[in-house]
């Protein structure tokens, strides 16, 4: 069985939750940007966390089912149509052979998530269905959708059971916002920042830019100064620079001191731009979901705390799992 | 060079990437011996066979650790890591089972020169010429030969995977005041040739994809270095050619072998020249040269 892509839409990939043990070789985790969201939309069809969703950016494609199926649609709001007609988000859909489900025109945030019964049954790549465009693996033939592609969809999990609910609560949907606080762990090379510098960064309000994509997040905003010093040998010579270094997922680097960018899930694994800290695991999510405008600003917690925050992330998804009936 | 008592001494720096990530710096500045201190740190650390490690990243000169905080706690990661690095200043020799890769390059070729013409003004220090003799000129050489002819007379150690899928960051196995110093680009390139051999600072690179650059181009290896499709011999195993602390010797080849290895490779009949080596920290710093000699050897033997 397979969905076939009648409009691929602005870039809709194959992700899951990503593929690690490869950054060392400059393969980036990938995944769902949004993983909370892609991770209830596998809930409300029945199947575990891991398999792979549609992931679909700002424009979704359109599809038609080659037989009946299962659908949850998720993350940024968006008009959910099938067969032109209408349907909710965040609930379990039920599609029949050679329906058509399209899309209206997103009302917020970037991503929003098509989970199917069985899911995604690509191949997996080093252990991930994720696409990773760049190095053109993982996916669908390593690459996003295009018009005519037969998408495999796989048979359904545990003999087809469902969970009783068929709606995620509104209190488990996550919130698109215009402004956003993204927690940071400082850290990595924070010192090299003048203490203006590491003032604008925690105290000054920051925009998304346009150029933001899963590879990460460019933000414009009152710019930081770097400490003046004389440059260690291969490091480059702007006091952003450094030896060329592993990057951490989620790290924020000012190349010259003006636009601080996030990296993502498809993030460059190294180069020479000094980092100044780190989005905690738990608020990766959040970044994900914001569109270029969103008003932001970094407030700086310890590791305690981010370890904290993970810990109450973990317990929401179980909650939100629980509240449908499912288990993970 | 940095001599490997100074290196060795000198304790790293560590700090923390979020809750993910332990982010190890052995030294600020660029040398063979912090490499190599990072390359230790990151094969002793993977014997130790932790639970809850997710990835072990070494760098040039810095190692980054990727984990699992439910399942490793971030104190037992650090005071590992630490125990490790105590324990290496006692070790008498420090040296690495590794091998020797030949990597042909069409250095001076029309695809990178097709791409450097279109990022000149705004993007290149000096838009009217091209990156080689820029290089050629900042490193006080006579012109663009003797460049090339220094690029790969000696052999280069891959100091870092990374950027993108299996591209090698390169550092020349040269006393520091051997070694060629470039600018990157003004501004990055939107576009690189697949293959191209780039520089920045003191790191050459080979582009595995086509995509973004901001290192000067200076020419295009033939042969492919990340292959995932996996048809070449030489990626059987996995579709990336490189590990840190291979060694890799550039051969020039004209147009006419250029040719000849993409026949081979669409045939699927192309070989890497390689063969295994010990790399031997110690003589690598008392006598560059003398021991690049010694290293050539093992592949000329083929």
């Amino acid at each position: 069985m397979a969905f076939e892509i009648k409009t691929p839409g602005l870039a809709t990939t194959v992700q899951d939750q990503g593929r690690t043990g490869h950054y060392n070789v400059g393969i980036p985790q990938s995944g769902s940007m949004d993983q909370y969201s892609a991770d209830l939309g596998n809930a409300l069809v029945g199947n575990t966390p891991k398999e792979a969703v549609l992931e679909c950016t700002y424009l979704g494609p359109a599809l038609t089912t080659g037989r009946d199926a299962v659908i949850a649609v998720t993350g940024a709001p968006v008009d959910v149509k099938v067969n032109g007609e209408s349907r909710p988000q965040w609930t379990r859909l039920l599609l029949k052979a050679g329906d058509e489900l399209s899309f209206g025109v997103i009302q917020g945030g970037t991503r929003y998530y098509i989970a199917v019964q069985g899911g995604i049954d690509v191949p997996e790549v080093l252990g991930s269905r994720s696409t990773y465009s760049l190095g053109a693996i993982g996916g669908f033939q390593g690459r996003k959708l295009e018009a005519g592609d037969l998408v495999p969809v796989g048979s359904p999990l545990n003999g087809g059971q469902l969970p009783a609910g068929d709606t995620v609560a509104d209190e488990f949907r996550p919130a698109y916002t215009k402004e956003q606080t993204v927690r940071i762990v400082l850290g990595l090379y924070d010192h090299r920042l003048t203490e203006d510098g590491l003032d604008n960064l925690l105290n000054g309000e920051w925009k998304v830019t346009p150029v933001a994509d899963r590879m990460g997040l460019r933000y414009s905003g009152p710019g930081v100064k770097w400490k003046e010093r004389v440059q260690p040998f291969g490091a480059g010579s702007d006091p952003s620079n450094i030896v060329d270094a592993g990057y951490a997922v989620g790290s924020i680097q000012i190349p010259g001191g003006t636009q601080p960018i996030i990296l993502h899930r498809d993030a460059v694994s190294g180069g020479g731009y000094a980092m100044v800290g780190t989005v905690i695991s738990a608020d990766m999510d959040l970044v994900a979901r914001a569109a270029p405008g969103t008003a932001t600003r970094f407030e700086a917690v310890s590791q305690e705390e981010a370890l904290l925050a993970r810990k109450e992330l973990a317990e929401r998804k179980n909650e939100a799992w629980a509240a449908l009936g499912a288990s993970r | 060079m940095t001599s490997p008592s100074t290196a060795a001494a000198q304790q790293a720096r560590y700090t923390w990437g979020g809750d993910e990530f332990l982010f190890v710096e052995v030294s600020e500045s660029m040398s063979l011996a912090a490499n190599f201190k990072v390359m230790t740190l990151a094969s002793k650390l993977s014997a130790a066979d932790l639970p809850g490690i997710v990835d072990i990243c070494p760098a040039n000169a810095s190692l980054l650790v990727r984990f699992d905080p439910d399942v490793l706690a971030p104190s037992t990661l650090e005071e590992t890591v630490r125990d490790i690095e105590r324990d290496l200043g006692n070790e008498e020799e420090q040296a690495l089972e590794t091998r020797i890769i030949e990597v042909p390059v069409w250095y001076d070729d029309p695809f990178t020169a097709e791409v450097a013409e279109r990022f000149r003004e705004g993007f290149h220090q000096e838009p009217g010429g091209t990156d080689i003799d820029y290089a050629a000129k900042v490193n006080n050489l006579k012109d663009a030969a003797e460049f090339i002819q220094r690029h790969h007379e000696q052999p280069w150690l891959v100091s870092m995977v990374g950027f993108v899928a299996g591209l090698p960051f390169l550092f020349q196995l040269v006393d520091q005041d051997k070694q060629l110093e470039v600018p990157k680009y003004l501004s990055p390139r939107t576009d690189t040739p697949k293959l191209t051999v780039g520089h920045g600072g003191c790191f050459a690179c080979i582009y595995s994809v086509r995509g973004a650059g901001g290192y000067q181009m200076f020419g295009v290896a033939a042969a492919p270095i990340f292959d995932p499709a996996q048809a070449l011999d030489d990626f059987k195993d996995f579709m990336v050619l490189f590990r840190p602390g291979d060694i890799v010797k550039f051969r020039p080849v004209t147009e006419a072998e250029y040719n000849e290895i993409q026949t081979q490779i669409s045939e699927g009949t192309f070989r890497y020249r390689q063969a295994p080596a010990t790399f031997e920290l110690s003589k690598a710093l008392a006598d560059p040269a003398g021991y690049n000699q010694e290293l050539m050897e093992a592949l000329n033997g083929i």
